[in-house]
């Protein structure tokens, strides 16, 4: 049992690092490792998975102490939506089978490898020009600025599209929920693809909900016992150490080029994830 | 008037910020102090306190580990402080926004509070 805790140690410090130099939640590296290498069942790898999350997001908030692009108003609007996705996820993990989240997680990795790929191969995206905030974002006061250090500007941005962006960070409160993900993307893709919010405070805001939605499926997960002391203690622990160093290394290291070794073994845990859960390989 | 509002909801956003900042640290230092305990309990005396398979989850039963010096229970605490320090911040930006008398942010804010509660409750109901 003491080697189980100082192998999820270093999986945690693995994930911890490698999370932050790539700037994607420890959920997709660390399901995979305990649920295809360590073989643990699905629902203590998710449980465990979410709190890596929340360790994850509290342990940037306090690296990067204060970030003038996130929207305090935006993240806690849309945090109903995700805190209520994330529970009925939650609940969901408990009456499905362990071999459907494993198929759905499997599906995961592929369609984020598939995002990942876009990016690398596609140009700097621009951001969306006069948009006109709908009555619900002036209502709520959602539109902000921000100062970007690339061109030296404040820039003001409006906000639109409130309602749809709010049915989209429900469904990515429910894929945290489920498969104790941060889904940063799907939270990207309701502010920036939907409500046209620039990505620069997309991405803030995002890691900021990111911890909150988390806690909402972590509390659940914790009282229903999900959440076991000995896989996710040393997990936590390794993933605030790791953290620290990715945040470190990341000036000495290319992220694009790791990005390009990382994308095909995520692929293919990804697929190895999918027949696993359809019984084809153990 | 629409112009000069935006420029000091961000001044006082910054010191929100702050202070928002300076909670979490405690907050995470705390958790990762507790289970790093635990977790060193754990390697030194080699057991769980509990029988195999068995974790305590209510706070009755942390609360009791706890003051027997249970590894298990001390982890378990560790944990749970941990999960607080999100909702942590979901606090202070309620005493933020009532700061800065933006009376509905504070009911939008205390709403994400009151589903964290009820996920809490829905969890000890063991659904």
């Amino acid at each position: 049992m003491l080697e189980t805790t100082f192998i999820l140690l270093l999986v945690g410090v693995f994930a911890g690092s490698l999370g932050a130099l790539l700037g994607i939640g420890g959920g997709m590296i660390i399901i995979p490792i305990l649920s295809v290498v360590l073989g643990l069942p699905m629902r203590y790898a998710i449980g465990a998975s979410v709190i890596a999350v929340i360790a994850t997001s509290s342990g940037a908030t306090i690296a990067y102490l204060k970030d003038d692009l996130l929207n305090l108003r935006v993240a806690m609007f849309l945090e109903i939506a995700t805190t209520i996705g994330a529970i009925t996820g939650a609940i969901l993990t408990g009456v499905i089978d362990g071999k459907w989240l494993e198929v759905l997680f499997g599906i995961f990795l592929v369609y984020s490898t598939y995002n990942m790929i876009q990016k690398l191969r596609s140009k700097i995206k621009t951001d969306a020009m006069g948009v006109q905030d709908d009555p619900l974002a002036r209502k709520l006061k959602l539109q902000g600025s921000y100062y970007d250090q690339l061109d030296q500007k404040e820039h003001s941005y409006q906000v639109t599209h409130v309602p749809g962006g709010f049915a989209m960070m429900y469904g990515a409160g429910l894929a945290s929920g489920l498969l104790g993900i941060g889904s940063g993307v799907f939270k990207v893709i309701a502010m920036d693809t939907i409500m046209k919010m620039p990505l620069k405070p997309s991405s803030a805001t995002s890691n900021l909900m990111m911890g909150v939605t988390a806690a909402a499926s972590a509390t659940v997960y914790f009282f229903n016992g999900s959440i076991q002391p000995h896989i996710a203690g040393p997990l936590a622990i390794g993933i605030l150490i790791g953290a620290s160093i990715g945040t470190r290394l990341m000036q000495r290291i290319h992220p694009r080029l790791l990005r390009m070794i990382f994308v095909p073994i995520l692929f293919i845990m990804g697929v190895q994830m999918i027949l696993k859960g359809f019984g084809v390989m153990h | 008037m629409a112009e000069k509002q935006p420029t000091i909801t961000k001044k006082e956003m910054d010191n929100v910020e702050d202070i928002i900042g300076r909670v979490m640290q405690v907050g995470v230092i705390l958790s990762a102090a507790v289970i790093v305990i635990g977790l060193l309990m754990l390697f030194v005396s080699g057991k769980s306190g509990y029988p195999a398979g068995v974790h305590p989850t209510t706070f009755t039963a942390i609360g009791r580990g706890v003051a027997a010096l249970k590894p298990y229970a001390v982890i378990m605490l560790g944990l749970f402080l941990l999960i607080l320090t999100p909702a942590l911040r979901v606090i202070v930006s309620i005493y933020a926004f009532w700061e800065m008398h933006d009376q509905m942010y504070v009911w939008i804010t205390s709403l994400v509070m009151v589903i964290l509660i009820i996920a809490m409750v829905i969890g000890r109901a063991g659904i």
